[in-house]
């Protein structure tokens, strides 16, 4: 296929990932600045908000103080964030205009959908209401379900699915290796835990962001306890928002495209040893080295296949 | 042939009653309510948006990206006045290719004196780079749009050959898929022909002319200067029906004379080009340089023989206004046939005598420049203001070559659905004529177009013109007719 149809799959799948995840960490953290201060709910939050959807030096630019209704603003609909959802679901669509013929019907609709009615939003030239903002919180939720759906369910399965699902899974590694990041400091072993902690708000907020809340206790049918959040985030093969999930899943998509293409090359190779040392990893030892230098290569590492997988197919 | 003369309906026909062609419709339309027609029409209008059919207007700022209005109400031609039509557009096309090959050949028409030289060597359109060069099969022109009008019941005027990259079968095909979905029960009431083909015929006619190295089984691409284009949703249609990539001139490189593109597993040649980019634009080292969407080394690769462009380079040379004049002669002259189809009555103001009778009625007349396109630079005359045929008296006499005269025609009217009900607005027809290496194809109907606005004559989609499904239907009632007389 073409190099520059297999480069904007790529990065359609990113945008749309990226523009889900957004919309779930906006919802957790409303969630968690909702509660009473003693809770953990305050606006510090927003900030941390910010810092995992790597938007706050842009914000910070733009001078307003950090609220609620600043950042979920400046993170959903304000087009002078270039990460904002609504500048995500721009480019997904620009993405998927330029590469129409690569795409099914359903994929394009639930993409062109969403996006009318956005614009429809918008061209009321009114700052729309919070419970406006929520239904397009929603809205973006579903689209990016339909859209994987429908991607899932009625692509064929050659180089155009597997580029357009390696998009989607390093974008996703991406996302959950920047939650942990900036939540790092919640989810250390040491702090002690006796009865409630005020942190549990925090480790159910990061569970929401990536859809796991349920997940977390069907896996360890225990309380929450925070190195446990982190072994669901890092390590957990069933979760599949985890680290070591996307790069079985990352590696076995560029399996595909080797095997079509008869030949490897360095972001097969890249991906298989980002791969195997998840899989040899123990979360005591992810503890010793310190989780947050532990997200911070992994977050270079996934860079590096993004960089690799660029050289060896988009030309 | 003159506005004052009535008006001639395709439905009503010239005495009020109604036409054999769309009895049925009009039964059908008498039986149906308003409303039903409204929520058609609404369903329509979602239809299109969803599927993302729009096209871009060039300068406008809001809408980027704007729906053509589409009338619910199919336009109806018999088979047999289609049967004619089609002969005429088949006659016409394979004349615009003579021609062709003769202008950038031997240039016998030339000699004979037929068209003047001065015309074809100074006409923009002309491509130098092309003297002396064949093109394989001699075809120039791969894919016409020749835009149809007529007047009364009798026969069909040619208004304009486009022989470059015409644009617009998408809104046919698209339009009859929408029709389908919408109107069962009116295609249950109608033969018509089928048009789905036309993806499987333009592919049959890329791969008649594509070189012989590639051995009957050639890559072929489309294409397009980018989403950006007025035509971007046609391109990327296309490619998809034809199973082609859709190519821009950055995925493409020349090395060593031979076109590839750029592809996830390394380069790949390519042997046809359906272009749907201006010759100036092709390659920024024979034309215009400071163009970014082509391929520099284009040309090598295409007079080496190693690449097919459709249509061929330079055949724009036919299809101007200036040009159009000579058609009737172009025909006589290559194929020793008296031409089927009509030309519009035309004045070469580049002709003195001409001239000075256009000068005289600027009022009744449609002033055309010669390069002109998508109805910018044009007179209507009766709809004019005085400022404006003074502006245009002044340019005619400054440079009378650059212009044609035409009556204005009293094109026929088709009934359109409106909110306030079905009414008649202007149409013409735009049928794609397909010339390959082996014999010519036209699908059985075209895109008509339609002036939204009540009385005007414009039907460009830059100027907010429509379209309407167009349909051929079989003639039965010729011997529905016959048996009742029995």
């Amino acid at each position: 296929m073409l190099s520059r149809t297999a480069d904007n799959l790529y990065w359609l799948a990113r945008y749309m990932e990226r523009a889900d995840f957004l919309a779930r960490a906006i919802q957790a953290s409303r969630r968690l600045a909702a509660l009473p201060k003693a809770y953990g709910g305050d606006e510090t939050e927003w900030e941390s908000v910010l810092l995992s959807s790597g938007a706050a030096l842009a914000f910070e630019n733009s001078g307003r103080p950090v609220d609620e209704s600043n950042v979920v603003g400046f993170l959903t609909l304000a087009p002078e964030n270039p990460g904002s959802i609504r500048n995500c679901l721009e480019q997904a669509r620009a993405n998927a205009r330029a590469v129409r013929t690569a795409l099914t019907i359903e994929m394009w609709e639930s993409i062109n959908d969403a996006y009318l009615e956005m614009r429809a939003l918008e061209s009321r030239g009114v700052v729309p209401c919070a419970e406006e903002l929520a239904r397009f919180l929603e809205l973006i939720k579903q689209t990016s379900l339909t859209y994987d759906g429908g991607a899932y369910r009625t692509m064929l399965r050659n180089d155009a699915y597997w580029f357009s699902r390696l998009g989607l899974f390093i974008e996703r590694a991406d996302n959950t290796a920047r939650l942990l990041d900036v939540k790092y400091h919640v989810l250390l072993p040491e702090k002690e835990i006796v009865g409630g902690s005020l942190d549990y708000f925090q480790w159910s907020a990061i569970l929401r962001a990536v859809s796991a809340h349920t997940a977390y206790h069907w896996v360890y049918r225990t309380s929450m306890k925070p190195w446990l959040v982190a072994d669901l985030l890092i390590l957990r093969p069933e979760m599949p928002r985890s680290l070591i999930s996307c790069y079985e899943s990352i590696v076995r998509n560029l399996d595909n495209l080797a095997r079509a293409h008869g030949r490897q090359g360095a972001s097969q190779r890249h991906a298989r040893g980002v791969y195997g040392r998840l899989e040899k990893l123990t979360m005591e030892s992810v503890f010793q080295g310190g989780l947050h230098e532990f997200v911070q290569s992994f977050i270079a590492e996934n860079n590096r296949l993004g960089a690799l997988i660029s050289e060896q197919y988009l030309f | 042939m003159d506005s004052r003369l009535t008006q001639f309906d395709e439905l009503a026909g010239a005495d009020g009653c109604t036409r054999a062609p769309y009895r049925k419709l009009s039964q059908w339309l008498a039986s149906t309510p308003p409303e039903l027609l409204a929520s058609r029409r609404e369903q329509a209008e979602l239809l299109f948006r969803r599927i993302g059919i729009t096209f871009a207007v060039y300068g406008a700022q809001e809408a980027t990206e704007r729906l053509i209005p589409f009338d619910i109400l199919p336009r109806i031609l018999a088979r047999s006045e289609w049967a004619a039509l089609e002969k005429g557009l088949i006659q016409r096309v394979a004349a615009l290719n003579a021609f062709l090959a003769d202008i950038y050949g031997a240039g016998d028409i030339l000699k004979a004196g037929i068209v003047p030289a001065d015309l074809v060597y100074r006409n923009p359109a002309y491509c130098p780079d092309m003297a002396g060069r064949r093109v394989p099969y001699d075809i120039f022109v791969h894919i016409a749009g020749v835009d149809i009008v007529r007047t009364d019941d009798q026969g069909f005027f040619v208004l304009e050959d486009n022989a470059r990259t015409p644009s617009g079968v998408s809104y046919m095909l698209e339009n009859r898929e929408v029709m389908m979905r919408l109107f069962p029960e009116l295609f249950a009431l109608h033969r018509v022909a089928p048009i789905e083909n036309y993806p499987d015929e333009l592919l049959a006619t890329l791969r008649s002319v594509a070189p012989p190295r590639a051995n009957g089984d050639p890559t072929i691409v489309l294409m397009t200067p980018g989403q950006y284009n007025s035509a971007f949703y046609e391109h990327s249609f296309l490619a998809d029906k034809l199973g082609v990539e859709l190519v821009e001139g950055r995925d493409l490189f020349v090395r060593d004379d031979v076109v590839y593109m750029r592809t996830t597993e390394g380069p790949r040649r390519v042997d046809v080009i359906y272009r749907r980019i201006d010759d100036d634009f092709l390659d920024p080292l024979c034309f215009r340089p400071d163009s970014t969407l082509g391929v520099a080394g284009l040309m090598g690769a295409y007079h080496a023989g190693n690449v097919t462009l459709a249509n061929a380079v330079g055949a724009g040379a036919a299809d101007d206004k200036a040009m159009y004049t000579y058609m009737p002669e172009i025909i006589q002259f290559y194929l020793g046939e008296a031409p089927l189809l009509q030309n519009v009555p035309t004045f070469r103001c580049r002709e003195a005598e001409a001239l000075a009778y256009v000068l005289d009625r600027l009022d009744q007349l449609v002033v055309k420049e010669v390069n002109g396109s998508g109805g910018y630079g044009m007179l209507v005359g009766p709809h004019a203001t005085k400022a404006q045929i003074e502006e245009f008296r002044a340019k005619l006499k400054a440079h009378p070559q650059n212009f044609i005269a035409q009556p204005t025609l009293a094109l026929s009217t088709c009934p359109i659905a409106l909110a306030s009900g079905v009414a008649p607005r202007h149409v013409d027809l735009r049928p794609f004529v397909l010339q390959g290496a082996n014999g010519a194809r036209v699908v059985p109907g075209g895109l008509t177009r339609v002036a939204m606005t009540e009385k005007s004559l414009v039907v460009n989609s830059s100027q907010g013109g429509g379209t309407k499904d167009t349909w051929v239907i079989d003639d039965a009632w010729v011997d529905e007719e016959a048996m009742g007389q029995a």
